[in-house]
């Protein structure tokens, strides 16, 4: 029998893990799941999505959460004519007991098309195509069970954050609590719209920034620390022995200069006021190098993707904060900000458009931030300076 | 009435016993071999992570064979990372072996860590997404069959990251990323006059406008914008706002291939990908075009790199217009920038090469 998706059957080939198979498997028991496939079966032959603009969607007593999607092709696939979108906020650093796992798969089993994404650019747990109906019966159970929804719209997003200290020696705050505590703090902010645009927050413990905070959030946490980094000696030298080439490969590609190898001896020194902190030689020395004791976070403002003024990656603001719960210092700066953003910000601008429309001077003076050299690359070339 | 703003599940929760035990305290870490690490902690524990790729949209049976393993093996825990993959953790080395087999058995590839390509960070396209002007997850899985080497095998100087997003959106981190896949429409929006009026409030459409391309229609009779076509440059934000302005077109819309981006602070600042190739047309189910030429510039990057080194970086140390030679990839107009910090990108040295 000749199939009924053979441009996507095309897509089962090959060694990566296939969608494809996982939408069949879904497609195997769920009439939603079988018509996805037409849908976007008709999309590789057309060369456009099927599906239309909006549609508003959701539970009582949120106005994000859920996102409405409807197909353009509900004559011929009217299972998928309603596919929308259950945003579920994650626990921090994605860590999951297989008992909550299952119990999220049983739910969406019931009341769902059984697929999903794990998980969205944003960090949430995506449960993929529901019909209206089944909306409130899906966070009603969803709730019952410890889970509640993530953030969208012109709203707070789901904030997310890095491994941190569950699971990585770089981290220099407890990016896991930092996000929870956030996410609870600001449960109205997540779930109720009522800003310009989206506001993201992201937490990386490190400056490897293993979330793309500094590419992505409005609001970006960034670990470091403010004393020398640490120097173990002897495993310098057991790293020199197994003929790693320091001079070259480690103290040579200090973007800063502020490392200094002494082959005979085997002595790596470094120059603490000359370290920008960048974690070269820590990522590949990790048994030698490690951050130092003073630990805690840069925060950045204005990250984001290049809608609608082009691409900006988040700016200094804060150079070094200490991260302690409660936490206190972080959420009423990010207070100040908002109140700002919401008396000056145009619709559908991001906080990095207010900012670069309206000056980084007045924005400071707003938050009451003292102009420090730390935030420029260089000062003006220019001399059209107001006073 | 369900309980609402209860957020999510407390981590601490979910977290496996090591690393209760060992949070915050860890010492070190080491790369094993592909996909799997050891994490030792000042308290003498040790922690084995097995890393696995995954398709992101996956079925529900998809994660409840995935948590027959994390049963089997890691006492009923797992986590994810933020680019799709899946992480088992264990503190026996024993158990290695039997998950990465387990794994392999369920067709997923172990590796991504380290010197690899991780899997590809991607959005939804025509999967899911009004707005999309290709497809998402068939790039993605095009781009990794043939890429598939490098990330279950070290054949790199550095972490390569890539990303695909279905439309110049961008929901994921594209504009920072290694090589980056993005679709783009092509054609200005075709305007739905009869529908405009009642759908969208036509101030908010002219006022979403970046290049003020959208204006009241010359016709008074007519309630609704015209669009001058050469202002435009196709962001679907005006789409965003009103749902009778689409620039879906099966021929305008395409690929643009963006590269040497990256997010890390080490060694180099973060940096924004760039425009290497500005357009490809949909050929699905494969996007030979596509995957053609990402391969082509991974190969040489992997032969022509230093240790180390970002594909942001090499291209740096080598020179732009050394990467357009190398890659044989034509220097269009398209390359020169015409936006808004467009004259920060021109050469103002006569330092260059030929």
């Amino acid at each position: 029998m000749p199939s009924n998706t053979p441009l996507l059957d095309e897509l089962e080939k090959g060694p990566w893990p296939s969608f494809v198979k996982e939408m069949k498997r879904s497609a195997g028991k769920n009439a939603k799941a079988k018509d996805l496939l037409g849908v976007v079966e008709q999309s590789y032959k057309d060369k456009i999505t099927h599906w239309k603009h909006g549609g508003i969607v959701g539970v009582t007593g949120y106005g994000g959460g859920v996102i409405g999607r409807y197909s353009d092709l509900p004559e011929n696939f009217p299972n998928a004519e309603q596919f929308h979108t259950i945003r579920v906020n994650h626990p921090s650093g994605w860590f999951y007991t297989t008992k909550a796992l299952r119990t999220i798969c049983d739910i969406w089993e019931k009341h769902g098309s059984g697929l999903t994404n794990m998980h969205g650019a944003t960090g949430d747990i995506i449960l993929l195509g529901t019909d209206t109906d089944q909306i409130q019966p899906a966070f009603n159970t969803l709730s019952e069970n410890g889970f509640d929804l993530g953030g969208s719209g012109s709203a707070l997003r789901t904030p997310s954050g890095c491994v941190g200290p569950a699971r990585c020696e770089w981290a220099c705050f407890d990016s896991l609590d930092l996000i929870y505590d956030l996410t609870q703090t600001f449960q109205d902010e997540l779930h109720r719209p009522r800003w310009p645009y989206k506001f993201k927050i992201k937490a990386s413990a490190c400056p490897n920034d293993c979330v793309a905070a500094i590419a992505r959030a409005d609001f970006t946490i960034i670990g470091t620390w403010r004393d020398s980094l640490r120097i173990d000696q002897s495993a310098v030298g057991e790293y020199a022995a197994k003929g790693l080439d320091i001079k070259n490969l480690i103290a040579g590609k200090c973007p800063s200069q502020a490392l200094d190898y002494d082959e005979k001896n085997r002595k790596l020194t470094l120059k603490p006021e000359d370290c920008v902190r960048c974690m070269h030689c820590i990522s590949k020395m990790t048994r030698a190098i490690r951050p130092g004791k003073e630990t805690g976070a840069t925060i950045l403002i204005g990250g984001k993707a290049p809608i609608l003024r082009g691409a900006f990656l988040s700016w200094v603001l804060v150079p070094f904060i200490k991260v302690d719960p409660p936490y206190a210092e972080i959420k009423q700066l990010l207070e100040k900000i908002w109140d700002w953003w919401d008396e000056n910000g145009r619709n559908r601008e991001r906080i990095a458009e207010t900012i670069s429309r309206l000056g980084l001077k007045d924005f400071l003076k707003a938050i009451d931030l003292r102009p420090i050299p730390q935030m420029v690359y260089h000062p003006r070339s220019n001399p059209f300076v107001f006073f | 009435m369900p309980r609402t703003d209860i957020g999510p599940p407390d981590y601490k929760t979910m977290l496996p016993e090591t690393i209760v035990n060992n949070y915050g305290k860890w010492k070190y870490h080491e790369i094993l071999k592909p996909g799997v690490m050891k994490h030792v902690s000042e308290t003498g524990g040790e922690l084995f992570t097995v890393r696995a790729g995954s398709p992101r949209l996956v079925s529900i049976d998809f994660i409840r064979d995935v948590c027959d393993v994390a049963d089997k093996y890691c006492d009923g825990h797992l986590r994810f990372t933020s680019r799709f993959n899946i992480e088992l953790m264990t503190p026996d080395k024993e158990n290695v072996d039997g998950i990465i087999s387990d794994l392999n058995k369920l067709g997923l590839p172990v590796g991504g860590l380290g010197d690899c390509i991780s899997n590809i960070v991607h959005t939804q396209g025509w999967i899911h997404c009004h707005s999309a002007a290709t497809d998402a997850s068939g790039l993605v899985k095009s781009i990794m069959d043939e890429l598939y080497e490098y990330f279950t095998e070290f054949r790199l100087h550095a972490k390569l990251r890539i990303a695909v997003a279905c439309c110049i959106n961008m929901c994921g981190a594209v504009h920072c990323s290694d090589l980056a896949v993005v679709g783009i429409h092509t054609k200005p929006p075709k305007v739905n006059h009869e529908k405009l009026a009642s759908t969208c409030e036509i101030p908010s459409v002219i006022a979403s406008c970046p290049t003020g391309a959208i204006r009241r229609h010359s016709d008074k009779n007519i309630n609704s914008v015209e669009v001058k076509n050469e202002r435009c440059m196709y962001c679907g934000n005006c789409y965003t706002v009103c749902p009778s302005m689409p620039l879906s077109d099966p021929d305008g819309d395409g690929l643009a291939i963006y590269v040497g981006g990256k997010v890390s602070n080490m060694r180099k600042p973060p940096m924004f990908s760039r425009l290497a190739v500005p357009f490809i047309p949909n050929n699905p189910p494969r996007w030979p075009e596509v995957t053609d030429i990402l391969k082509k510039i991974v190969e040489i990057y992997a032969r022509d790199s230093k240790k180390y080194e970002r594909l942001g970086e090499w291209i740096q140390r080598i020179g732009w217009e050394r990467f357009f030679s190398l890659t044989s990839i034509p220097f269009t107009e398209q390359h020169i920038d015409d936006f808004t910090h467009a004259t920060e990108t021109y050469r103002a040295t006569t330092q260059f090469k030929w």
